[in-house]
């Protein structure tokens, strides 16, 4: 099947290719959830705050979907579903769509697939994908360092300079450290690999980051075997 | 008869009396157009497939978006932390668990907590719904070991934990998924009853905090900015009042601001986001920044000019405070301070500005807002640098709860 624009981009691959991912978005158990219909009156893209400074339209997303336009649905999952801000603004949708939702389901389709334009996307991003898996806590102290934010000003300076004293000046008992956000037990972040194993996770990091994939497996079993666990012990259970 | 002598047609509609926008009253549709996921839970519950945590006492309900009851413990409490709130903004949670001390509430705050992980989910949909909603009762459980009811602090893990919700509660392949997942882990499979936000606790409390006032808010004009998160991602659960924005717009934040007598101010972008992003607020801020600023921090200048934005998450408070500092070189018209409403409620109450709500780790200016709070920021700033020193002496030591 050939695509309908004079424009479309990715020609060279396969409609086979793109069928099987649009395919993996509509088979997700999500999908009815988010997508009933539209009637095309950009409410939608009114509220999006991407719209406002990204060549992207959550309405097109609802469209591509709604029509079945593989071609479309191709170009959308390369080259414009990693601007969505994920604020779902657009639920404002008066058929209860959601377009927010049905781009989540795009990502892990495409971060299953190990898409370039995905591993691009989170090329920047592994750090952080590190810090919660392996702490259980996204963002921590530490990261405020004025080369990482230099655009938010002095005080990011001021943090970094004197981390240590700031944090042990703070009452709650659980904040006095620096490099999580909170003190999260061992056996908490032993549990938390176990759901990672267990789910998958760690392969999806593998399509997108061979690199990342292989420290964090390392951090893993060294926890998984102190506690006697065998980390192969963890197979993925949605394979059942 | 020629067309001049015609009667005018008078159609029906030019009888009516269309009341002006401004008079009219909303009125709730008579039956929630939404499931009660109470009920549902329930239903689960009697069928034996998971336990419902019950919202302990003393609750207060509240009214959510379709004028269902919802219920907010006040005490026992398991405050589910922030990762941002603790990591980069550490006043925002002090400034809770001060409250709650204050009030003399019983309230635990646990080791055994992991974030939601949903900031990453939604920035880099590096997981699945497995994995989210086996993270989200895995906190569940941990909490009714603890014997506490979870509260959740960040707006995302408040959104996705209902979105999740959602999804366990129609789907059985995802609960049998998450079922042998928690026996893995020797874990009771246990929801709570409410998803509750620590704002909505703010909400309830807001009329006990104002009795505790010690400073005067009435000359500050706030602006809102409420959580996408909260009020966008799943509807129901928000708490709406018909006395504020008519019962059409979230109650929440506004509520505690006119409690404390100080003035709420609306702007044209209410509804807006802040721009965070998950993703962006990370690696691509030129969004994030442009965001905040146009849409949403020079909005409120020009049409409300006030001395201070109150959100109640944790990305809105680091995006509209952070984004700020670079747009100064571009002449745009910025220069608010932002801060949650527990920092707001604190300060209220006479929280230390340094030493409890942590207002060093803001971005812009507080000084002038702290001076019109009658708070001397200068011997404020001086405590904490007296307290640093002390620290700085003595490596192994704290700031206490009792220091404070």
């Amino acid at each position: 099947m050939n695509p309908i624009y004079k424009d479309a981009r990715y020609t060279e691959v396969p409609y086979e290719e793109k069928l099987k991912l649009f395919d993996a978005v509509k088979s997700d158990m999500r999908y009815p959830h988010e997508l009933h219909g539209c009637y095309e009156c950009g409410i939608c893209v009114a509220a999006c705050p991407s719209a406002r400074f990204f060549d992207f339209s959550p309405r097109v997303f609802a469209q591509t979907m709604a029509r079945e336009d593989v071609h479309s649905f191709y170009e959308l999952l390369n080259d414009n579903v990693w601007d969505c801000s994920q604020c779902f603004s657009c639920t404002c949708c008066p058929r209860q769509n959601n377009p927010g939702g049905i781009i989540t389901i795009m990502r892990e389709v495409a971060v299953n697939d190990g898409l370039q334009s995905a591993k691009d996307a989170l090329q920047a991003y592994s750090r952080i994908i590190y810090k919660v898996m392996s702490t259980g806590t996204q963002v921590s102290p530490d990261m405020l360092q004025p080369d990482f934010f230099p655009d938010w000003g002095p005080d990011v300076r001021d943090v970094s300079l004197n981390l240590d004293v700031w944090r042990r000046a703070i009452p709650p008992e659980t904040m006095h450290t620096v490099e999580l956000a909170w003190d999260v037990s061992e056996k908490t972040r032993l549990e938390l690999y176990m759901i990672w194993k267990l789910t998958g996770n760690l392969e999806m990091i593998e399509n997108v980051d061979e690199g990342l994939y292989m420290i964090l497996e390392e951090v893993m079993e060294e926890l998984l075997e102190e506690h006697g666990y065998d980390i192969d012990d963890f197979d993925n259970i949605l394979e059942d | 008869m020629t067309q001049g002598d015609a009667e005018p047609i008078r159609l029906p509609m030019a009888e009516l009396q269309v009341a002006k926008a401004a008079d009219r009253q909303f009125q709730l549709p008579k039956e929630p157009p939404t499931e009660d996921y109470r009920k549902l839970l329930f239903e689960l519950e009697a069928a034996g497939e998971i336990e419902v945590l019950r919202v302990p006492e003393p609750f207060v309900e509240v009214d959510t978006k379709f004028g269902r009851k919802k219920k907010v413990p006040l005490e026992n409490t398991w405050h589910h932390k922030s990762c941002g709130q603790c990591g980069h903004i550490p006043g925002y949670s002090t400034s809770i668990f001060w409250l709650n001390r204050e009030f003399g509430f019983n309230y635990h705050d646990p080791r055994e907590q992991t974030s939601c992980t949903a900031w990453n989910y939604y920035a880099s949909s590096t997981s699945n719904p497995a994995a989210q909603a086996a993270v989200a009762c895995r906190n569940f459980a941990q909490a009714k070991l603890d014997g506490y009811f979870p509260l959740i602090h960040c707006g995302t893990s408040y959104g996705h934990y209902k979105e999740v919700r959602a999804q366990l509660l129609h789907h059985p392949e995802l609960r049998n998924q998450v079922r042998k997942i928690l026996a893995r882990l020797n874990l009771p499979f246990v929801f709570p009853e409410e998803i509750v936000h620590y704002s909505e606790w703010v909400h309830v409390m807001r009329e006990k905090i104002a009795e505790r006032q010690v400073r005067d808010f009435s000359s500050i004009t706030v602006t809102v900015h409420p959580a996408c998160h909260y009020h966008k991602l799943v509807v129901e659960d928000a708490i709406y009042d018909a006395d504020l924005y008519d019962g059409q717009r979230t109650a929440i934040v506004s509520g505690v601001v006119t409690a404390l007598g100080a003035k709420v101010a609306d702007y044209s972008t209410w509804h807006d986001c802040c721009g965070f992003g998950f993703r962006h607020i990370l690696v691509s801020r030129d969004f994030s920044r442009s965001f905040a600023t146009i849409r949403k921090i020079e909005r409120m200048k020009e049409e409300a000019d006030p001395d201070v934005t109150l959100t109640h998450d944790t990305g809105c408070v680091t995006t509209l405070d952070k984004s700020q500092f670079s747009t100064q070189a571009h002449n745009r018209n910025v220069g608010i301070p932002v801060m949650s409403d527990a920092q707001f409620a604190a300060l209220s109450m006479g929280a230390h500005p340094y030493l409890v709500c942590q207002l060093h780790w803001h971005g812009v200016d507080m000084k002038p807002l702290l001076e019109q709070m009658g708070i001397d920021h200068e011997k404020a700033w001086k405590e904490f640098e007296e307290v640093a020193d002390k620290l700085e002496k003595s490596p192994e030591s704290y700031l206490t709860w009792e220091e404070v």
